[in-house]
């Protein structure tokens, strides 16, 4: 019973910290309309950045302040931001694959840089002692547990309240009014552009939260924690939440993440010790599976947007292929 | 920069040219950036290994080459089979966003789903142990000067160039190449023009995958054969396909080629473990100073 | 001469029912009978639904109910490049030509629908009626004037030699002089036997030229007869002026 609860507490700190990763994938997607796939390229961003002022000195590693881990975080929320507005500045005035494209190239790049750039990062064997929030408890694992849990919990609900208010404000009307029709948005006098990249570095700093949040919590993080695979699977909570809606991205994590334990631990139980590998490239083809059969079957997700009804979900194509629909008579 | 790098850059590059080819027509004719496109490479791939391990025939190394007659062969086959495996993937999903005019968007996010779950299968078949066509060690030809190649490298370098004239010629001189370049000006005037737009899109996608699987032959011929093969090119690809100019046949393939030499660079001035972040570096550049690219027309 | 004197149909429209979106029909019901030969106007106030009826049976726009024949042929639900080939021809109002290509592979886009024996003699046979565009074949067609585009479209259009050839609003965007040009051209297309419809906002030039007319409103038919006096009949004005009370309304 200790046990299970314990779990519980794991399973579910492990899921908030994904809410939060992918509540900044919906400001960013969800509420502006930006398509992000480096989303792995920031949460690394945070979980080193945090990592590297937070823990203590180590011989032969540059970095290691022991500085506390408010500041680690909001250091990693900070170094989202800014290189996401950047990311966003060079692309934001191209075609919106673009911007795609080179998110990509980010997360590649980011990856590449926490496995070669030994002496920051640690290299391939990544870095350890991050500091644990409450590790004074480490010794009752169910108290440490429920006390972290709590504190993501906490993080998270500050996160998804600020998110919201902002999404309710004037900023985030506009910001849906540009996703839904950008030169309508710009003609009535709004600056789109500028909206669309302070939204973007938003969610690049929640990102990075997230990921710093992670790190913190397992108190080691290492260059493979980072590859695609974590871009998909946030994207997938955010599509089976529903873009466009806070608590849908929140909620598509805690479900996603569910789907994904259980999946991974039935192959455990069920497949050979010899075959595991193999059983874990079933697990992905059947979530990649699942995620185009709902972008087909129900592209607002399971709970979808509330208020504005989005023509960006089904509607908003291409104009070249939409020529064959659109009104003009 | 040495001589020799310079020729792994052009082999890398022509690699890279040919899955970009197929980039830049599905993005200029379909519109949008298919995250899926590096699977065709690794398809392609495996699916000529597949053809060689079971026929398990003409694998006596052919003349100066290290391989047998039987690879060529089932290059083709492969080239045939990954063009049919891009349409199978238009038909089960893209062409449905297409009819009820999904948001460009949507369709790079399932072309990135796609990509996961195509790359995890030939991982369950093929486990993610990297595997070769051949064993054979070559002796390089010396051209002087430092220079010197092994024949499978003179060979890519032909076959890409072959490939390349082949594509331009189809491209500028043919109806169906004609009738592509409609499509991507205008999919709606294409049909009243008479123009059957649904066979010009299946033509791309086919094109678009075979010449992924050539890439991924030569791939699997100079390194070896890894489910991530492709996704690891996906972002060279992207680099020369807007480097050259979406939509552009001659851009992409010297797109593939830049790209190459900046890799072969990278890895000789600062170390091989880097060799990937010098595509990012010339996308960025491209799109900091000419993000139509170097054959592109200005639009967004 | 009116249109119920011409014995055999070349298009024959019967309560057509189309638009874009399912539940959202722009052209509701529609009944229309155009004879071989006939050179007809359709007319009507902005948003009335003309150009939809042009597209949907031109097979770009999906038509939710009704019949649509070509000659004794049943076209609806064909998609747009098939009716071509069946002899339908449909000239858009504007991007009516691929500016990208060349004059000659323009046409030549057109000619690969007929058979390859005869793609050389119809182009050769559009370069004679448009000589402008024999003179300049190698040029990129986004290099050529409003006019010159016009006609390159319509040569485009007739290459397939149609039995019926719709143009939506050709005038569109052209000086008056160039209007009467291009309307010259469709009266001469029409004497050789083809039928024209012309969808046109500019409803005295229209009527000038062609013989019959059909007036749209709201996406229905609410006159049809002879082209000749409607111009200054009162009762046209009403019908366009009915429909704009109707939307105050």
């Amino acid at each position: 019973m200790i046990d299970l609860l314990g779990y519980g507490a794991f399973f579910l700190t492990i899921a908030l910290s994904y809410a939060i990763i992918c509540l900044g994938l919906n400001v960013q997607w969800g509420q502006a309309g930006l398509f992000n796939v480096g989303v792995a390229g920031f949460v690394a961003i945070g979980a080193y950045v945090s990592g590297l002022l937070t823990t203590p000195a180590l011989a032969g590693r540059v970095g290691g302040f022991s500085l506390p881990i408010p500041i680690g975080w909001a250091a990693a929320m900070v170094a989202g931001a800014v290189l996401s507005y950047a990311l966003g500045w060079l692309t934001i005035r191209l075609r919106s694959d673009y911007l795609a494209i080179t998110t990509f190239g980010f997360a590649v790049t980011a990856q590449l840089a926490a496995l070669n750039l030994e002496r920051l990062t640690g290299g391939p064997f990544g870095m350890s002692f991050i500091p644990r929030p409450f590790s004074a408890f480490a010794a009752d694992p169910l108290r440490f547990g429920l006390f972290n849990l709590g504190l993501v919990a906490l993080v998270l609900l500050a996160m998804f309240l600020a998110v919201e208010r902002l999404s309710s404000s004037p900023f985030g009307r506009v910001l849906r009014a540009i996703r839904e029709d950008e030169t309508a948005a710009v003609s009535l006098g709004k600056d789109a552009k500028h909206f669309r990249l302070k939204a973007f570095a938003l969610g690049g700093a929640l990102m990075a939260l997230g990921g710093a949040v992670q790190a913190h919590f397992i108190g080691f993080i290492a260059p493979d924690n980072y590859l695609p695979l974590l871009t998909f699977q946030v994207w997938t909570m955010l599509i089976v939440g529903g873009s466009g809606n806070n608590l849908g991205a929140v909620v598509g994590a805690v479900v996603v993440w569910a789907l994904w334990a259980v999946s991974a631990s039935a192959i455990g139980a069920l497949v050979p010790a010899d075959q595991q590998a193999r059983g874990a490239s079933l697990q992905i083809v059947l979530i990649g599976v699942a995620l185009c059969v709902i972008l087909l079957l129900r592209p607002r997700g399971l709970i979808g947007e509330r208020r504005t009804i989005s023509r960006f979900a089904d509607g908003r194509g291409d104009t070249r292929w939409r020529r064959l629909r659109r009104p003009d008579r | 920069m040495s001589p020799q790098a310079i020729v792994d850059g052009l082999v890398a590059g022509s690699m890279i040219g040919l899955g970009a080819i197929g980039v830049t027509l599905t993005y200029s004719i379909l519109r949008f950036a298919n995250f899926a496109h590096g699977e065709f490479i690794a398809w392609g791939a495996y699916f000529a290994l597949a053809l060689v391990s079971v026929l398990g025939i003409g694998m006596e190394p052919l003349g100066p080459f290290s391989f047998g007659w039987l690879l060529p062969l089932a290059a083709i086959v492969a080239a045939v089979l990954a063009g049919g495996l891009a349409i199978l993937l238009d038909r089960l999903l893209f062409s449905s966003f297409r009819a009820r005019g999904s948001a460009t968007i949507i369709m790079v996010i399932a072309s990135f789903g796609a990509s996961m779950a195509l790359r995890a299968l030939l991982e369950f078949v093929f486990t993610s142990k990297p595997v070769y066509f051949t064993r054979e060690l070559q002796i390089a030809v010396r051209f002087g000067g430092g220079l010197r190649a092994t024949p499978d490298q003179i060979l890519m370098l032909a076959t890409t160039v072959v490939l390349v004239v082949a594509i331009h010629l189809l491209l500028t001189r043919t109806a169906i190449g004609r009738q592509m370049r409609a499509v991507s000006e205008n999919p709606v005037l294409a049909r009243v023009a008479g123009v059957d737009v649904g066979k010009v899109v299946r033509t791309v996608w086919f094109l678009g995958g075979a010449l992924a699987a050539a890439a991924g032959v030569m791939a699997g011929l100079l390194v070896q054969i890894r489910p991530y093969m492709g996704f690891d090119l996906l972002l060279p690809l992207f680099a020369a396909a807007i480097l050259g100019g979406i939509g552009s046949v001659p851009g992409a393939i010297l797109g593939g080629i830049v790209v190459g030499l900046c890799e072969a660079l990278a890895v000789q001035t600062i170390g091989a473990e880097w060799r990937a972040a010098a595509a990012f570096a010339v996308l960025t550049a491209v799109l900091v100073l000419r993000p139509q690219g170097l054959f592109g027309k200005a639009r967004r | 001469m009116s249109a119920a004197a011409v014995p055999s149909p070349a298009l024959a429209v019967a309560g057509l029912v189309a638009g874009y979106e399912r539940d959202l029909p722009i052209v509701k019901g529609v009944d229309l009978v155009v004879g071989a030969g006939e050179f007809l106007a359709i007319l009507g106030p902005n948003g009335a639904g003309k150009s939809t009826l042009a597209k949907a049976i031109a097979g770009l726009v999906s038509i939710h109910s009704g019949e649509l024949a070509l000659g004794t042929r049943d076209i609806a639900g064909l998609p747009a490049h098939e009716l071509v080939r069946s002899g339908l021809a449909f000239v858009p109002q504007t991007e009516n030509i691929f500016a990208t290509l060349t004059i000659q592979e323009n046409l030549q886009l057109c000619a690969d629908v007929l058979p390859a024996a005869r793609r050389g003699e119809r182009i050769e046979a559009a370069y004679a009626m448009f000589p402008d565009l024999g003179a300049r074949r190698t040029i990129a067609a986004g290099a050529l004037s409003g006019g010159q585009r016009q006609m390159l479209a319509t040569a485009r259009a007739l290459l397939v030699e149609p039995s019926v050839m719709i143009l939506d609003e050709p005038s569109a965007g052209l000086s008056p002089k160039l209007v009467g040009e291009v309307f010259e051209t469709l009266l001469r297309i029409n004497e050789q036997g083809v039928t024209v419809i012309l969808v046109e906002q500019n409803v005295r030039a229209a009527l000038a030229v062609t013989r019959s007319a059909l007036v749209l409103c709201d996406g229905r038919v609410v006159h049809r007869g002879p082209a000749a006096g409607l111009a200054d009949d009162p009762r046209l004005g009403e019908m366009f002026l009915g429909r704009y009370e109707g939307q105050a309304a």
